[in-house]
């Protein structure tokens, strides 16, 4: 594939040497003259100089024939706006757009510049899968499909410890898909008990995350 | 245009920025019916609190194109401005923009046209309001 990679920051430059490992071809390119020929040092002809939200630079790198851009500056404005050319008017396949502020995500959805990645998020999703007080996980977001996936630790006062699956009364738009049990995953049946410490899987329609929570969180008073 | 009777808010990251607006007025910028808001322009909520909400023309004129585009099409699309414009200092983006259902002005276009004129002239006759030494 042939790969242009904006931004040759410490993302951009990794990747760059990344895909050229895998024997990718890749020119990465950076606005700032003291870092480009610091990269150059070591990528030599795969690092080209200029600022890529200017068409020119973006044409002389050869964006017509590529198959993939991948915008990683630090600015937001730039990775949307390079994105959304390489997309629209040379009619790259495949765009991924780095989000360095979260709350700039919405401008990104908004322009149709998807896939967007953002360290923030990224880091954020980790946390909230290491840290179990949070009870509910989000694994996945399928935003075209509109599923998500999430990720449930039944603790010792979760609601549905010991009872069968076939007994829950699953929300509407919910589904069980599998369970990990003592390091192992399978898919339940109906005749799947729940027990403690399993970790279960749901796919469901985005928002129904809160009748999941009251159905497999701790028991109340009088349910 | 607040002098024609508009309603005019301006958006600025630098609270400085206001005593600019007061140059040469005779009241204060609200006295006049003035709006300003310290933000910036990719802060919906700064947006908001300067009422891009009900606005019926909104132009994005930083010091930056790459923000102004993209502010400028948060107008268009989230907020459905009617009338949406853009400060575009590259020409060939001015253009592609333009072309794409976006407004752009492109100060540089512009510049270069009165330069040229200037110079066919020989020099004597620029625009009448000295615009070609200001570009």
């Amino acid at each position: 594939m042939y790969i242009i990679v904006v931004g040759a920051g410490k993302v951009g430059w990794n990747l760059a040497r990344e895909l050229l490992e895998k024997d990718h071809e890749v020119t990465l390119i950076e606005n700032n003259r003291r870092r480009y020929l610091t990269v150059e040092q070591e990528l030599e002809h795969n690092v080209s100089y200029g600022d890529a939200s200017e068409l020119w630079v973006l044409e002389r790198a050869g964006v017509q024939r590529a198959d993939m851009v991948i915008a990683v500056t630090g600015d937001d404005e730039d990775n949307m706006l390079i994105c959304q050319v390489a997309k629209e008017k040379y009619l790259v396949n495949q765009i991924i757009a780095r989000v360095n502020n979260p709350r700039n995500r919405q401008h990104f959805d908004l322009l149709g510049i998807k896939p967007s990645v953002s360290a923030t998020d990224l880091i954020l999703r980790l946390l909230e899968h290491e840290v179990p007080e949070y009870g509910l996980v989000h694994l996945l977001d399928l935003q075209e499909e509109q599923l998500e996936i999430i990720e449930m630790l039944l603790g010792s006062d979760s609601a549905v410890t010991g009872r069968r699956v076939g007994d829950l009364q699953m929300p509407e738009g919910s589904l069980l898909i599998s369970v990990l049990r003592a390091g192992k995953g399978f898919v339940p049946t109906a005749d799947t008990v729940l027990e403690e410490g399993d970790e279960v899987l749901a796919v469901l329609d985005p928002g129904k995350e809160d009748d999941l929570k009251t159905l497999f969180g701790p028991k109340s008073n009088g349910a | 245009m607040l002098r024609e009777g508009h309603e005019v808010s301006c958006l600025d990251e630098d609270p400085e920025s206001h005593a600019r607006l007061e140059v040469g007025l005779e009241k204060s910028w609200e006295d006049l019916g003035g709006q300003f808001t310290v933000g910036a322009g990719l802060e919906t909520e700064a947006l908001v609190a300067a009422g891009i909400e009900r606005a019926d023309a909104f132009i994005a004129s930083t010091d930056g194109d790459n923000t102004n585009i993209v502010i400028a099409q948060i107008a268009q699309k989230r907020y459905e401005v009617p009338t949406v414009i853009a400060r575009v200092l590259d020409p060939l983006r001015a253009e592609w923009y333009q072309r794409q259902g976006l407004n752009t002005v492109c100060p540089t276009s512009v510049a270069i046209d009165m330069l040229e004129t200037a110079v066919r002239k020989g020099g004597e006759a620029g625009p009448p309001d000295g615009a070609a030494e200001a570009a």
